[in-house]
Order: structure tokens, then sequence, then C-alpha cells
């Protein structure tokens, strides 16, 4: 298991390594560039060399990417020179990251908490009206956009009935303590109980929004895994030693089921993080999909590098965990 | 396990009242027009210590006959009727709750192919001991100490540490002997054991045919054997039951079944057992055709389009199990107009067991 666990570890670092090539090549081989941006109209091509070479951007591109790498290894991926101009880009990263992390979160454990219990009981009544309801309902799920269901979430809860906020991560009135930057775990850790609930608050609706497409492929895979599992001989066997239906259930059923369920989530990560910007936008929840886009419309190098650096960084980690979980279920893949 | 059974309450053959009563049991698949009988009027009994063979080709209804006695058919898209009486009890009118009490504990059943039949992310020592704490009330603890016992019994060396592991890390025939475990975890009163050999190789085989028969003979527990191939009845069933498109064909104790088979359909199953004369592997008489050459049993015998002894009630009238008119051997019954008056191979007693234990007299 160790060795599995070291071996993981070492792909990841790899695929980390092949990922920040060519990101800052890409980036690099963008039109306009950071010093059109910066000098905008006022500049001359002596000026734009000037500052290029200030930049280090005279230099071949392996000589700069090896620079950008040292640095990164010692945290600092330099200074924003877009919107958050003078801040370490890495600030950027650690005030707006949490947020879109603890919604991504937040979306994902709402959809896991319904999807994997429908899709078994959908499974175990296929082809009743439970089954065929639920199935039309996650077909809805996949094909409304998430910035559509957003905006109805909103308009219904929170403008319409009042129940939820329509935006923002927590009510500014409430003075809380920020130490991690996740809202609701920050509300925990000091306990301002009212923080902390607050910011749940302003969590249910783009969170519902952004786990609607996790949820229906979760309920679709956990479903259709059911079924086949099911059939298995080894269900069967089960049954014959007379093992009660929760045993049968949870150790020969689920515990087969979610082998295929667990490596969805895995890629489900990415398309969960790409929703979030999204949603982010449409509840002005302050992640990273603002810095982002800002961030790509004035070529902010520094910025950008950070932020799909550390999104790369959580997916491979997040899949790493994945993998790991996997050869625990599934003791025909540890070796 | 290489204690030698005592045999003077346990004689092979079985003695007094039945344990199991099957009566014209049927299993039919889907309605209507497209209603298939898979088992058709099926009747047996088993006594106590007996082991009596369900013998027929592929698709025969061997298995299906099995899952309806012990209640595991699917849920949906069958009819089962008929009785099946275990112990004063029809099976097929106790609850789910009554029924799964049973199995596991009174009724166990090994299948046939052992690798798809275990759990593969489950470690072998939960599985046998699953069926200890869901009888025995026994906590995990012991439950995995007994397990190692079982282990041990049915021939796995070194269990506890077998026991941590997974089916993928076991052979072939560890595999079937720790279902033999988990299936005699509670001393059973009646085995079913499905083609308990199909999927393993010829040595192996042997070896688990083998310790099948010592455990049977050793608790006195009855044995149902399934099988496609008359070479395992010889070796462990007391009584034969064949079965042909769903029905039983011929019933006989083993050693006359072997000496003198009546149905044709018997003697071509007996004329295409591989002999040791014969070079490997080839196949001197088997059955012409195939069971999708059946036709239905109505107005006819289904046997009809394969059988060489065809006459012409043989498709006009659907032939009656019935005793044996030309009175062969006690309890023989017989389902066809034109039996066979000889055997259709008389060396057939070269690779007939050593009729020394275990066998009626
Ligand atoms: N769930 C099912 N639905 C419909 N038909 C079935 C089902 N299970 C079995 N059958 C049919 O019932 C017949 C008997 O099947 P069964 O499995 O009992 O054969 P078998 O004698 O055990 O053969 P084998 O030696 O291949 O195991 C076959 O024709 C099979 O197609
Ligand atoms: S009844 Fe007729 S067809 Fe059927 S097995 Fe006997 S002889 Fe053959
Ligand atoms: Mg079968």
């Amino acid at each position: 298991m160790l060795r599995f666990i070291v071996r993981r570890m070492l792909q990841a670092v790899l695929a980390l390594f092949v990922l920040s090539v060519l990101l800052f090549a890409w980036l690099r081989s963008l039109p306009g560039g950071v010093v059109s941006a910066l000098l905008g109209e006022r500049g001359t091509p002596e000026s734009a060399a000037a500052l290029r070479a200030a930049l280090g951007l005279d230099q071949p591109l392996p000589v700069q990417y090896w620079r950008f790498l040292q640095r990164a290894l010692e945290g600092d991926f330099g200074i924003s020179n877009g919107v958050y101009r003078g801040q370490p880009a890495l600030d950027v990263f650690t005030q707006r990251f949490p947020a879109t992390i603890e919604l991504s979160i937040f979306a994902m454990v709402l959809a896991l908490t319904f999807a994997i219990p429908l899709g078994y009981l959908a499974a175990r009544r296929r082809g009743g009206v439970f089954d065929t309801g639920s199935i039309v309902f996650s077909l809805v799920g996949v094909a409304v956009p998430v910035f559509f269901l957003a905006y109805v979430l909103k308009y219904i809860f929170a403008v319409q009935l009042g129940w939820l906020p329509p935006s923002g991560r927590q009510d500014v009135t409430i003075n809380a303590t920020h130490i991690t930057n996740f809202y609701v775990l920050d509300g925990l850790i000091t306990r301002e109980w009212d923080a902390a609930w607050d910011a749940f608050k302003h969590l249910i609706l783009p969170g519902i929004a952004l786990s609607s497409i996790p949820f229906a492929i979760i309920f679709r895979i956990t479903r259709a895994a059911v079924i086949d599992v099911m059939d298995e001989d080894y269900v069967r066997t089960a049954r014959a030693k007379g093992l009660r239906q929760q045993t049968i259930r949870v150790r020969h059923i689920m515990r087969n089921a979610l082998i295929p369920v667990v490596t969805i989530i895995g890629l489900q990560i990415g398309a969960l993080l790409a929703g979030a910007v999204l949603t982010e936008k449409v509840f002005a929840f302050t992640g990273i999909g603002q810095a982002l886009a800002l961030g790509f419309e004035l070529r902010d190098y520094p910025v950008l590098q950070v932020l799909i650096m550390m999104a790369a960084l959580i997916y491979i980690i997040v899949n790493l965990i994945v993998d790991v979980t996997y050869a625990i279920i599934d003791p025909r893949v540890r070796t | 396990m290489t204690r030698t059974a005592t045999t003077s309450t346990t004689t092979g053959s079985g003695s007094g009242e039945p344990l199991l009563s099957v009566r014209d049991l049927s299993v039919t698949f889907g309605r209507g027009r497209r209603a298939f009988a898979a088992v058709d009027q099926v009747s047996f009994d088993v006594r106590p210590g007996q082991t009596v063979g369900l013998v027929g080709e592929s698709g025969c209804g061997k298995s299906v006959t099995s899952l309806a006695i012990m209640g595991l058919l699917p849920a949906r898209g069958n009819t089962v009727t008929g009785e099946v009486m275990f112990d004063g009890q029809d099976l097929l009118r106790l609850s789910q709750e009554q029924l799964r009490e049973r199995r596991g504990s009174e009724l166990a059943m090994i299948f046939q192919d052992p690798l798809s039949s275990l759990n593969p992310v489950v470690p072998l020592g939960v599985q046998v001991a699953e069926v200890l704490q869901a009888h025995k009330g026994m906590k995990s603890g012991p439950a995995s100490r007994k397990a190692t016992e079982l282990l041990n019994k049915v021939g796995i060396p070194d269990p506890t540490r077998r026991l941590k592991e997974y089916p993928h890390q076991l052979s072939g025939g560890m595999r079937q002997r720790a279902l033999i475990a988990m299936a005699l975890a509670c001393e059973p009163r009646l085995l079913i054991a499905d083609e308990p050999t199909t999927a393993l190789d010829v040595t192996i085989q042997a070896q688990i045919l083998a310790l099948l028969r010592e455990l049977v003979t050793e608790s006195g527990t009855a044995l149902i054997m399934i099988t496609h191939d008359l070479g395992v009845v010889a070796g462990l069933c007391d009584q034969v039951n064949v079965l042909y498109g769903g029905k039983v064909v011929e019933r006989a104790e083993r050693h006359d079944l072997f000496s003198r088979p009546r149905h044709p359909y018997t003697g071509g199953l007996l004329a295409s057992i591989p002999r040791l004369t014969e070079e490997r592997g080839r196949r001197l008489n088997p059955v012409p055709g195939s069971v999708a050459d059946n036709i239905p049993w109505e107005g006819g015998c289904a046997f009809a389009p394969r059988c060489a002894s065809e006459v012409e009630a043989c498709r006009s009238t659907t032939p009656e199990l019935e005793p044996d008119r030309d009175g062969l051997g006690p309890d023989r019954l017989l389902r066809c107009h034109h039996p066979l008056e000889e055997n259709p191979l008389d060396d057939i007693r070269t690779h007939q067991p050593e009729d020394t234990e275990g066998g009626p007299a």
C-alpha cells in the first residue's frame, strides 16, 4: 500500500512538472503579452525593450522557466501586474481560492449525500416510478446549464422568497474573524457560530447549483453500478449464506458498486472547478473565477500561473486521494 | 482432514424419512405465449446422509431447480409452483426472513465458478466469518477463530494468513475450498453443490470431489450433487436423477444406472464419458445433436429428435415417469416408450469406481 502511494505521488509530481512547462509556454505564446498590456498606447519599441529586460522577458524561454521554477519552489510566484498590482500573486490565491474550494466541497458533499442513496434505491426499483422519475430528474440536472440554474435558484429562493442571501460569502454586518479564509471553518474554529451559520447560508444556493451536474452523473453511475453488481454471483452467494439484508447491501453490493463511483468523483473535480467559476459570477461569490477572468484580460502572468498551477495541484491531490481510496476499496489494484 | 468416517450412523445411502422432499416443482420464465418451463414437474427426495445427483446437459434446468429450492431465483420474471418440503415445512411458502434464517445454516449451496462467487473486495476471513456471525450470533473474534479452523478443515494451508487475503490471491482450487468452508460453516443439514468442479482443472477436480465426499460422510450432511458429468456421479452419488428438458427422465441407484441404463439419453451420456482406453480429450459417443434440438414435451418426447430408439408413440404421446416395467432394481423410474434393453457399452465397468464404500450394495 505504501509503495502504491509513493509511486502515485511520484507520478503526481511528474504530472505537475509537465503541466507547469506547458502552462508556462502557453501563457508566453498568447498574443499581446504583458508588455503591451502594461505600456498600453504609450509604448515605444525602446521602452518596451527596456521593460522586457527588466522583467526578464528577453531571456530564452528555458531560462525564464528555470527562474520561475526556482522561485515557485520557494513560494514566490511573483508580484501581480494586473488588478491586484503590487500584491504577491500567492496572496491573491490564498485569499480567493478557499472560497472556491469551500463551495466545491460543499457541492460535492451535497451531490454524494443524495446521489448515492438515490442511485441505490433507483437500482433496486428498476423500471418503477421512482426509478424513471429520478432518471428524468438527473437528465434535467445534466442538461440545464449551471449558470442558468444558478439564476433560477437565486431568483426564486433569494429574490422572491427571501429565504437565503442572494450574493456574497458572508453578511457584511457580521464582523467575523478570518483565519483560513474558509468562512464556515473559520466560524467553527473561532466559535463565532452566527458567522459560521451565515457563511453556510451563503453556500446553499450556489452549492445546489454547482452540485447539479456531479449529482446527476454520480446518481447515474451509482444506479448502473448497483444494477450490475446485484446480478453478480457473489451477491447470490451472500444471499445463499443467509446474511442480513443490511450486510448484503453494504458489504457486498455497495462496496463493489462504489468502485466506479469513486473513479468518477476524481474526474468530476475539474468540471466542478470550472462550474464554480460560473456559479461564483451569479452569486458574486469572491472566489477565483473573477481573478482568473481579470488575469487573462491583463496578462497577469504571476496571478494566472499561481491560480492554474494550484488548481492543477488540487486536482492532482484529489485524484491521488481518490486513487488511494480506490485501492482501499479494491484490493486488486494495489499491486 | 484425513480422518475416516464412522460409517455406522452415516451410511452413504441415507436412511429414514426424507429430509428434503421436492414435489412437482415447476419453474416457468416469462408469461403467456412466451412462457417457458425451465423445470417441469420435478420430484425427488433426499434423505439425511444421502447424496443425490441431478445430471443432464447444459440448459436442462439443474441450476434453476437448485435455485428454486434455495429461494434464490430472481424476484421477478418467474413462477414457481409445487412443494419443497424441508424438515416438515414448505420452503416455497416461507417468508423471506424465515428463508434467510435457514439459508447458510440449515441449507447451504456451493456454486460453479469459485472466482465470481466470491466477493473480490472483501477479505476471505470476513466472507467465512460473516456466516457464523449471521447465524450463530458470534462476535467477530470468535467467528474468525472458527473461520481459521474451517479453512484448515477444508485443506487450505496457512489459514491465518489466507484469511487476510482476497479471492484474487488464491488459486482456483483454494477458492472452491473456501466456498466449501463457508457452506459448511454452520453444519447445514443439506448441501447443494451446483457443478462445483466444472471451472477447475482435472487434478483439482478430483481433490475437491474427494474433499466433498469426506466432509459429507463425516458430518452426515445430505448432498444434492449437480453435474453434467457422469464421472462425478460415479464417484459420489447414491441415487441419480437424469434430467432432460426440465423433466426427470430416469431415476436409479448409482450402481443400477451404470450397469443398466434404460433411457436412451442416459445411455448416450454414459457412452460419452471419456475413458482411459481412449485418446485424451476425445469423446467417443456423444449424444448426437444438442439441447437446441429440443421439442416441447407436449404431445411427444422432447428427446425424440436426437433419439436412436425412437418409435411411433414418441411423436404422439408424452411419456410419463413411471416405475420401470422390467423391475430392474428398486425405486427405478423411467420416462420412455422404448427403453434400452442392453447396456450400450458393456465395457462401461472399466471406468466405474470401486464400489466398496458409500454405495448401495
Ligand atoms: N433468469 C432466467 N430467465 C430466463 N430464463 C432462464 C433464467 N435462468 C435460467 N433460464 C433458462 O432456464 C433453462 C435452464 O437453465 P439452468 O441454468 O437451470 O441450466 P443448467 O442445467 O444449470 O445448465 P448448465 O449446465 O449450463 O449450468 C435454460 O434454458 C435457461 O436459459
Ligand atoms: S420416448 Fe421415444 S424418443 Fe423419447 S427417449 Fe424414449 S424412445 Fe427415445
Ligand atoms: Mg447450471
